[in-house]
């Protein structure tokens, strides 16, 4: 059987080795709750902290105190449109946000808030005067993520925010699919809340963060305990937390290698692919006004559902739009922000590259592509002369 | 050398478990596929209900594959399905017909569509688990009767275009529905004793949520007289007893529903012996002037008929008398035990009653009522 390549690091990643082993203790035998009075509990506490301070590093915030550990990247999302936004202020955010985020700002509408949808440019992005333009006023919170999680497009969320601040609005920006690979400092950026996921950066799965610039007016949802300060009340997971803490240092020091060797890979996917197969389109900026491990290729008159189970069963593992649904591939809500033609969106696959990705891997996935997409050509062409 | 492709289709039942299992056991790499066909988030899709089409089908077929250590995907077929199956159905109701939702998604979802994206996926071949033969004796293929009389559903695969069925597989059609559900629990899957599914897969409780609203009718006699207010015509079908709610001197029988008109009878007045098709599709080759069975229902036992096409269909003459032929069901010819071809079942004639006969409509893929 031959090896199967995966090229879909944007829905996750293996856990850095060490990671694993910074992770290792606190399963263990250093096990204990952080909010304990013993010195078990100390010791856990100790490296809870230790972990906050690596993660704030990696996105410039200067307090690790204004960052609350959460399940992952879709608990930060929403507890920021929630806890952010306000009663009477509009929820805006841009068309083609994670599920997470658009879900959240609906519920928000339907409890009588109003949501508000930024348009997008035929390459995901939001226009800068966007803000303006869909009258953003004081007490909304705008939320726009940092790196299309579908398509790779950087957003200008500096601009975006500079134009809501100047509204009086607040400003949320999910970077779930930039860190790791893409720089992530919240000063920089000028945004008031940010959200974070371990795994899309090396770490485990379940853990992931939310900063909140201090002096916002952050409302928490779960009432239950004074853990992260009552922002987040639960018994905050140790190892995992020390995982994202690992993963946040080790990203931070490698980020331009990284990027860098993500970004080779990529463009080598896309040339390789190009020249083997034809009726293919990039979905989304070309390189390297891109995410560094993200394509997204149309393959002209091919269903992207079908293609990804052939593409399976040949070993090649990609997405279809986003990996969270339930592995149903309508089109992505994205694309069709995008304005791309039914046609092209419905044939529209994600392949993304990650830190174990050799270039070797590229060749032949590349060999395997072209051999899933010929068969399906070549198979509809045997049976229409049958 | 690498092995035969298979795509079998997996409804999360106990048929089409063992059907995946028999390839797996003959060599075959097996790939399970099931269709999505409802909105994602549909009350529909979230049922955990005995037909095919749920979550918690989706959830049984992917443990059963597991368990077969086969890969398992779902595909969206939503499109394919609303156009084929729930848009004719709701359309045949509305025009006082009762339709079977089966013939329509064998012939252009399972054997068209999901046959296609089998091609589309590497595989020669697929398989579901339908209780039908397919063989090829004297160099032609031929869709026969399962074995097992109770359990055969030949009746519903009569559309299937006889060009594909060379490409088709039923393995469970060799076998008794005793025997399929042994080798599932000899096997350990855990759909071996889910009860048979009963009810319209796609529907899970009361059909008329799908069909949706019709105006009120009105109940007449064969002798044309009015007998008051009734339930809209999507409520009935011919044959029917239950829901009349009139008191006669003998129990009322749906014998005929027109436009706004619901006309009863007695039970003897739904003995008919010519009625009128539309929509044929025929396996073999055309067969007037034959001797056949015709089967106007998916359970029970042909009668002997002779077919005459018309330019619009064909009539069917029965050789003895069949009990309330329903318009919208198929009429299904067999030669021995092998499926000839078949129909829509448009026009039943019935004399008598009130209001005008239901205008034929052409079915097929579109199904809406007065194109």
């Amino acid at each position: 059987m031959p090896q199967r390549i995966y090229l879909d690091h944007a829905a996750t990643g293996p856990v850095d080795p060490r990671v694993f082993e910074a992770m290792r203790p606190w399963l263990s035998e250093r096990f204990g709750n952080a909010a304990a009075v013993h010195r078990r509990g100390q010791e856990a506490r100790a490296a809870l902290e230790a972990a906050r301070a690596q993660v704030a590093a990696l996105i410039g915030a200067g307090d690790p105190a204004d960052l609350i550990f959460t399940s992952g990247g879709t608990e930060a999302n929403q507890l920021a449109l929630v806890g952010l936004s306000r009663p009477g202020g509009a929820v805006v955010t841009s068309a083609v946000e994670h599920a997470s985020v658009l879900e959240a700002a609906r519920a928000l509408a339907s409890l009588g808030r109003v949501h508000r949808q930024l348009p997008v440019t035929s390459l995901a992005l939001v226009p800068k005067e966007a803000v303006d333009e869909a009258g953003v006023g004081p007490g909304d919170l705008v939320s726009v993520m940092l790196v299309q999680n579908e398509v790779g497009s950087i957003e200008p969320v500096r601009a975006i925010a500079d134009a809501a601040h100047r509204r009086g609005a607040l400003v949320h920006t999910d970077a779930v699919q930039a860190a790791g690979s893409w720089p992530v400092d919240v000063a920089e950026l000028g945004v008031d809340a940010l959200s974070l996921s371990a795994h899309k950066f090396g770490g485990p799965q379940g853990v992931g963060a939310l900063w909140i610039r201090p002096g916002a007016p952050f409302a928490p949802l779960f009432a239950g305990g004074a853990h992260e300060r009552g922002r987040r009340p639960g018994t905050v997971p140790v190892a995992l937390a020390v995982g994202m803490g690992e993963a946040a240092r080790l990203a931070r020091i490698e980020l331009p290698e990284r990027a860098f060797r993500l970004s080779r890979l990529r463009d080598r996917l896309l040339r390789e692919v190009r020249s083997r197969v034809r009726g293919v389109e990039l979905n989304g900026p070309e390189p390297p006004e891109r995410s560094p491990g993200n394509l997204n290729l149309s393959f002209e008159g091919i269903a992207a559902g079908i293609l990804l189970v052939r593409l399976d069963l040949e070993g090649v593992e990609a997405s279809a739009g986003a990996a969270c649904a339930s592995g149903s591939t309508d089109v992505s809500h994205v694309l069709r922000a995008m304005g791309l033609p039914p046609g092209r969106a419905q044939s529209a696959l994600r392949f993304t590259v990650g830190t174990t990705t050799r270039p070797r891997d590229i060749d032949e996935a590349a060999r395997r592509i072209r051999r899933a997409v010929a068969g399906i050509r070549e198979g509809r062409g045997v049976a229409r002369e049958a | 050398m690498r092995r035969e492709r298979v795509v079998c289709a997996m409804s999360g039942g106990v048929d089409s478990s063992v059907a995946a299992a028999l390839l797996v056991a003959a060599g075959y790499e097996v790939v399970g596929i099931t269709l999505e066909i409802w909105p994602a988030r549909s009350p529909e899709a979230m049922a955990h209900h005995n037909g095919c089409c749920g979550l918690g089908a989706v959830e049984d077929a992917r443990r059963v594959a597991e368990r077969l250590g086969i890969a398992h995907y779902t595909l969206n077929m939503r499109e394919a399905f609303q156009r084929a199956v729930i848009d004719p159905f709701r359309a045949e109701y509305h025009a006082g017909r009762t339709p079977n939702p089966c013939v329509n998604c064998n012939r252009f979802v399972k054997f068209d569509t999901l046959l296609a994206a089998a091609g589309d996926l590497g595989a020669s071949i697929l398989a579901t688990g339908h209780y039908a033969r397919i063989d090829d004796r004297d160099g032609r293929w031929r869709l026969r009767r399962a074995v097992d009389p109770r359990k055969d559903q030949s009746y519903v695969l009569y559309g299937i275009d006889p060009r594909v069925l060379g490409r088709l597989r039923f393995p469970v059609g060799e076998l008794t529905k005793d025997a399929v559900r042994a080798r599932a629990r000899a096997l350990g899957l855990l759909t071996a004793d889910k009860p048979d599914s009963q009810e319209i897969c796609f529907v899970p409780g009361d059909y008329r949520r799908i069909v949706g609203e019709a105006p009120p009718a009105r109940f007449c006699d064969l002798a044309g007289r009015d007998l008051g207010p009734a339930p809209p015509i999507t409520h009935f079908t011919v044959g029917q007893r239950r829901g009349i709610g009139l008191a006669g001197a003998r129990p009322y029988y749906v014998v005929a529903i027109r436009p706004g008109r619901i006309v009863l009878g007695g039970r003897e007045d739904l003995e008919v012996r010519r009625f009128e098709l539309d929509d044929l599709s025929w396996i073999e080759p055309v067969p007037e002037d034959r001797d056949l069975e015709v089967m106007v229902r998916a359970h029970g036992t042909g009668v002997p008929a002779r077919v005459e096409l018309t330019p619009t269909g064909a009539r069917v003459w029965a050789r003895s008398p069949l009990s309330a032929v329903t318009p919208g069901q198929a009429a299904v010819f067999y030669d021995g035990d092998a499926v000839v071809g078949g129909g829509r079942i448009v026009a039943v004639p019935v004399r008598g009653g009130c209001g005008s006969e239901v205008a034929p409509s052409r079915s097929g893929r579109t199904g809406s009522p007065g194109d």
